[in-house]
């Protein structure tokens, strides 16, 4: 028996994954994070939901506490977040929460406090191999997380528990009905906690000054005006607002002039993918190996080679937007992640 | 493992009287205090003798005491009914501090959303109102003043004598609110109310029951209603009664004033072995508040280098109940607003732990915690470094 901190967002994953961990004779306490407070409280840390998570736990007979990190939520996700975007990047919040908040100061504090491992709703697997601990994709190809738990290192894997990776989200609802949760037919969280369905840009014109600029072709032609860089991701499609007679895409942002260059899909394509920040839970994977590359939570992988500072595809694939995370996988394991430069 | 409770400031266990006083007004006497048959008339007459027996505890009349659904149901109807009255006299101006509970805090910030001057005035580091500030912040058209007796974190009683005194020299007009909630097992509140115009008390914080609480209006006070209907307690809050509830509160606050010096020097006796055991044993640790002018029964210290929410649930753990800050409805801990009115560092702030004894409180619980709560604060420390 270990002692588990489950982390309880108040959503029907984490409550199945508590009761497993109880269910499985470990000595376990649930915490729920509130990491936002702001004006478009919307999302995972409203107040229901930490009712939820607390009605929960009490129905599982669990001690159950919240936690307050609103102030580092702010510091460490949504600053950066904003900063992302006014410089022309395109942030993943999600797994820098995953990074900082849930395997960092969550999991700092649990081991402090004497617990053995954190355990999360996460649909992803983590398997032990000789040479450790790995991460692998959720049993349900169509639930996979893992691309948001792609920064976890051996250190985080050694003290982590996903339960409901091993079940499809099918079976973890019928396990919420069979155990009376009251989350059992709640639904799936969607897109930013902190930021509500389609208004990125009122959230991001409130903190930042937007950069206004012209749309421009990449035959250099003016193509009109926007009303900021942030709105823009390179590969978007939706949403431009410009008619070219063909389909279009974001194919470059120009944070210093504020242009945003729209091209066609081929003008996308390269043969490389520069990117920083790479890391590795194991050994790192060799020039020559290949290895599969996913740019999104959920899209099919591209396979390439891992160098130091950049992807090379083994067949040309569209730029990925600066900041966005490279996760690397061989099969189902994860491999390590870079971030897109 | 019987938990150790030391957080009487957020609520206390029911005083064994109260419980018994408080059963026959849940099944045999049950008529609606309002009607006119015999069944009503038994839970009137229970209401007004507790009317009188808390009017003789609070230094009142029985025309003074308006029962409430607690403390933060008093406190809005102290200061935004006072507000609202004195619109008519061209009075716009609340005057209060840093440190005062939400619920006077929220009163008085949506009196601000509705077009009046609010000033909150700081306190200083040691926890006690700025007397300097306050006295600016004070002018002719100040409708309300509102400074509590005792701070709900670190326990510092306030000087509601000078208060009142600065009131009625800069603010003539004005009417002295205090929230009084924290008060009853420490003070007299015959001598320390005296000087306020209205002041409100809970019933769960002097060992009576939740839900119920005491607003005394001095009389010729004007406030505008906050519920309205069938003109119950002076017209000032509408709604059947609590009878239960109120009888409990008064029985509690009786027993509170007859042991209160009894319980203050043994009360004392354990906060000050706790204080001198934690300051012995644990490096860097620091008592907020002015020592000399807090309650008995607080402990409000801090454990720089650790963080009071990880170390809230280490004691917890380990079967010890303390507070930090104030807890806001979802349990979450907001860093501290009193805090941070008394210009306390962060890494202070942040590490502040409050201890609350109480009448429940025995010597062998604060021997049991003293070790418990030491090796957590280490714990968390060597993990931390």
């Amino acid at each position: 028996m270990a002692r588990v901190l489950v982390a309880m967002s108040g959503g029907v994953d984490s409550s199945v994954a508590a009761a497993i961990v109880r269910d499985a004779g470990h000595e376990v306490a649930g915490v729920t994070l509130k990491l936002w407070g702001g004006e478009t409280d919307s999302g995972c840390c409203s107040v229901s939901d930490v009712e939820d998570a607390r009605r929960v736990a009490a129905q599982l007979g669990v001690d159950h506490y919240v936690w307050n990190l609103t102030e580092q939520f702010e510091a460490k996700v949504v600053a950066p977040y904003v900063d992302a975007y006014a410089s022309g990047r395109t942030p993943n919040p999600c797994i820098e929460c995953n990074r900082t908040m849930k395997w960092g100061t969550l999991l700092d504090r649990a081991l402090a406090l004497g617990f053995d491992a954190l355990a999360t709703g996460h649909h992803a697997r983590i398997v032990a191999t000789a040479a450790g601990p790995r991460l692998a994709r959720g049993a349900d190809p169509a639930k996979d997380q893992s691309y948001v738990l792609g920064v976890l290192g051996e250190h985080e894997l050694a003290r982590t528990l996903l339960p409901v990776g091993e079940l499809t989200k099918d079976d973890v609802r019928a396990r919420a009905a069979a155990l009376g949760l009251r989350t059992a037919g709640k639904s799936d969280s969607q897109d930013l906690c902190f930021v509500a369905t389609g208004t990125r840009d009122v959230f991001l014109g409130a903190r930042i000054d937007r950069r206004r600029g012209r749309f421009v072709g990449t035959d250099g032609a003016a193509l009109g005006e926007h009303e900021g860089i942030d709105a823009f991701t390179i590969g978007q499609r939706r949403g431009l607002g410009v008619a070219r007679g063909r389909r279009t895409f974001v194919v470059d942002i120009d944070p210093e002039r504020g242009d945003v260059l729209l091209g066609d899909r081929d003008d996308l394509l390269r043969d490389e993918q520069p990117c920083i920040d790479a890391s590795f839970v194991g050994a790192v994977p060799g020039r020559d190996e290949v290895v599969l590359v996913q740019v999104r939570a959920h899209g099919a992988p591209a396979a390439g080679h891992v160098h130091e500072d950049r992807v090379v595809w083994r067949e040309a694939q569209p730029r990925v937007a600066p900041g966005q995370s490279l996760v690397f996988y061989a099969g189902d394991e994860v491999l390590g992640r870079a971030i897109a430069s | 493992m019987q938990p150790i409770y030391l957080d009487h400031a957020a609520s206390t266990p029911m005083r064994p009287e109260a419980v018994a006083a408080l059963q026959p007004y849940l099944a045999e006497i049950y008529g609606n205090p309002s009607g006119s048959h015999r069944a009503s008339q038994l839970a009137k007459t229970a209401i007004e003798a507790a009317r009188e027996q808390v009017a003789e505890l609070v230094g009142a009349t029985p025309s003074e005491i308006v029962f409430t659904g607690g403390g933060s149901e008093g406190d809005n109807l102290a200061v935004k009914g006072a507000a609202w009255a004195a619109a008519d006299r061209g009075l716009d101006g609340i005057v209060t501090t840093g440190i005062e509970h939400k619920a006077v805090l929220g009163a008085a910030h949506r009196l601000g959303r509705e077009g009046r001057r609010v000033v909150e005035v700081p306190a200083t580091t040691d926890g006690i109102v700025d007397l300097d500030r306050l006295a600016d912040a004070l002018d002719e058209r100040t409708a309300v003043v509102s400074v509590m007796l005792v701070n709900n974190e670190v326990g510092t009683v306030q000087p509601l004598v000078d208060v009142a005194a600065l009131a009625a020299e800069r603010a003539p007009r004005a009417v002295v609110h205090t929230d009084a909630v924290q008060a009853p097992q420490w003070l007299d509140l015959r001598a320390a109310t005296a000087v306020a115009q209205l002041g409100s008390l809970s019933g769960h914080k002097f060992g009576g029951p939740k839900g119920v609480g005491v607003l005394v209006v001095r009389d010729g006070v004007d406030l505008v209603p906050l519920i309205e209907g069938g003109g119950h307690e002076w017209g000032l809050r509408a709604g059947t009664q609590n009878v239960a509830g109120i009888v409990a509160l008064a029985t509690a606050l009786q027993v509170t004033d007859a042991r209160r010096d009894d319980e203050r020097t043994r009360i004392g006796a354990l906060r000050d072995r706790l204080e001198r055991a934690l300051l012995d044993s644990i490096g860097g640790a620091a008592v907020n508040g002015d020592p000399t002018r807090r309650v008995d029964g607080l402990l409000h210290i801090s454990f720089p280098g650790v963080e009071a929410e990880t170390l809230l649930v280490a004691l917890d753990q380990e079967g010890v109940c303390a507070a930090s800050g104030s807890a806001c409805s979802s349990g979450a801990i907001d860093p501290s607003h009193v805090l941070a009115a008394m210009g306390l560092e962060r890494d202070r702030a942040l590490s502040a732990v409050r201890f609350s004894l109480g009448a429940a409180s025995t010597a062998d619980e604060i021997d049991a915690a003293i070790p418990i709560i030491v090796a957590c604060v280490e714990r968390l420390r060597v993990a931390a470094a």
